[in-house]
């Protein structure tokens, strides 16, 4: 399986959102709603405050329990990836992927109430390029590449930095990462 | 201090500001399912023991409600579906690490075990319709099929009746994402509530003496059992990790704190075993159509306030600063 990640430098993100901007663009997604945010995290007692941006989306768990709960199949994994789509033809709109998220990363998007989420634009990955959120970001805090490649970007960062990855107590394995 | 904010847009519909998936079409199909699984499993149980003669209700008639309860729980849990014309999707595949997928094929297999069940009693618990039946050949022989093994379906059926009681649990606690449903011992509290929710229908319409008599000791034993579980769950949770301890706060003092105490565990099975004991031992019947009703509300309250608590049991957790009316309110200023 070829594992995709994504690594975010939480020290040069400035929490901009311009990532959320580019994939409600790239992706068409509708007002109100969004496959991604950015969390502003505090920490301390004032005065000695830390402050951490990180922008979050579905982290293409390499064990989706999105995927393990779909009662149809609609919930699956792209081409031996671990990127997690949804087919809309196979979609009850039952929900039971809402539920098993444990990061709240999946919404009903569309008005005929089939599940949409993030897709770590796989029709760009398909064709070589970053995500929109990434190739947008202006900062350059966002890196996307395969862990299964020791030369990638995201393979040297996360063996030189510091990181980490949301609640990985849930058991399913992340693939987004964040340096500290 | 930790604070985590939302600090760009997010009002993802059903997820924001707190998961609200399935609301009382998934409770009121959880309810029927266990209540179906009762009815089918005390039918069927009559039948094995040879209990015609002290519970004919429930030995030739009570089996035709389960197909009733079925249906109307598929109706309301078709209600909650989004994307209601890809239904059929269930049906084209099996997805083995699907608790979902199982009970759509489990629904599936009931349906035909209970016709089975039902024909088996048919002309015993509703001669008039069975007469038609007889007038043709084929009803002739169906019926006459069923009733020469009316035992063996019956042993079928248990089985069947289990699975479809427990799996309406496992549903709910197979999800880890939701901690508070997330218990082994869920699966078996609602297979023992749905047996109890059915025991109490059978004194509620039973009319012979002796099978309400039977049928009101049977449902104080589980509404008894029923108290352990619950105990346990609750032992379960307060002894699990960090989300499983916040979880439990949602019923000890958190927002479903009276619905869970008052309106399941007092009112659906305390007072109504509380009325069961005093029927039982002679001292007070005059309440005694109270208690089935009570026993039939506890079972819906416990489906209602586990679902609605779980959705608020999570991991994640952010404050919003977004204020989903602005939008609304840049629509009316700029048609």
């Amino acid at each position: 399986m070829t594992r995709f990640a994504m690594v975010i430098d939480t020290r040069t993100c400035i929490g901009c959102g311009d990532c959320v901007v580019a994939c409600k663009t790239e992706n068409h997604v509708p007002e109100g709603l969004n496959r991604d945010w950015v969390v502003e995290a505090t920490r301390g007692t004032y005065p000695d405050l830390k402050t951490e941006f990180r922008s979050e989306r579905c982290n293409h768990c390499s064990n989706p329990t999105c995927v393990t709960l779909c009662p149809t199949g609609a919930s699956h994994l792209w081409n031996d990836t671990n990127i997690v789509l949804v087919e809309p033809g196979k979609c009850t709109g039952c929900k039971a992927c809402i539920a098993a998220c444990p990061y709240d990363a999946r919404l009903v998007m569309h008005p005929d109430g089939y599940i949409d989420k993030c897709t770590f634009c796989h029709h760009r990955v398909e064709e070589g390029l970053d995500p929109a959120c990434v190739s947008t970001c202006p900062t350059g805090c966002m890196h996307f590449g395969s862990l299964d490649d020791p030369h990638s970007k995201v393979s040297h960062l996360l063996k030189t930095r510091d990181h980490k990855v949301l609640k990985p107590e849930t058991g399913n394995d992340p693939n987004v990462y964040y340096l500290i | 201090m930790t604070e985590e904010l939302l600090v760009t847009a997010r009002d993802n519909a059903l997820i924001d500001p707190g998961l609200h998936i399935w609301t009382w079409e998934v409770a009121m199909y959880l309810f029927m399912g266990g209540l179906t699984a009762g009815i089918m499993f005390f039918a069927a149980l009559m039948t094995v023991r040879d209990k015609e003669h002290v519970a004919p209700f429930a030995a030739t008639r009570l089996a035709l409600l389960a197909p009733i309860a079925l249906s109307l729980g598929m109706t309301t849990l078709f209600l909650d579906l989004e994307h209601k014309m890809f239904v059929y999707r269930f049906y084209l595949s099996f997805q083995i690490t699907s608790p979902m997928s199982w009970g759509a094929w489990i629904l599936i297999v009931v349906y035909p075990i209970s016709v089975l069940q039902i024909l088996s009693t048919f002309r015993s618990g509703y001669p008039f319709f069975a007469s038609f039946f007889d007038k043709l050949a084929i009803g002739r022989f169906a019926l006459d099929w069923c009733e020469r093994n009316r035992t063996a379906i019956a042993y079928a059926v248990i089985p069947f009746a289990v699975a479809l009681g427990i799996y309406t649990g496992i549903l709910l606690s197979a999800f880890g994402a939701r901690p508070f449903w997330n218990s082994g011992v869920l699966g078996l509290l609602f297979l023992v509530s749905g047996m109890s929710t059915a025991a109490a229908l059978v004194v509620l319409i039973a009319r012979q003496k002796s099978e309400k008599e039977l049928f009101t000791g049977l449902d104080l034993v589980l509404i008894l059992a029923e108290i352990a579980l619950v105990a346990l769950s609750l032992i379960s949770l307060a002894s699990g990790s960090g989300q499983h301890i916040d979880a439990l706060q949602i019923i000890l003092g958190g927002s479903y704190t009276i619905e869970f105490w008052v309106l399941f565990v007092g009112i659906g099975l305390l007072i109504p075993a509380i009325l069961e004991i005093l029927e039982i031992s002679g001292i007070n019947k005059s309440l005694a159509m109270l208690a089935p009703v009570l026993v039939l509300f506890g079972g819906y309250a416990l489906r209602q306030v586990v679902l609605d608590a779980g959705q608020e049991s999570t991991w994640t957790h952010y404050e919003t600063q977004y204020n989903p009316e602005l939008l609304e309110r840049l629509h009316e200023e700029n048609p």
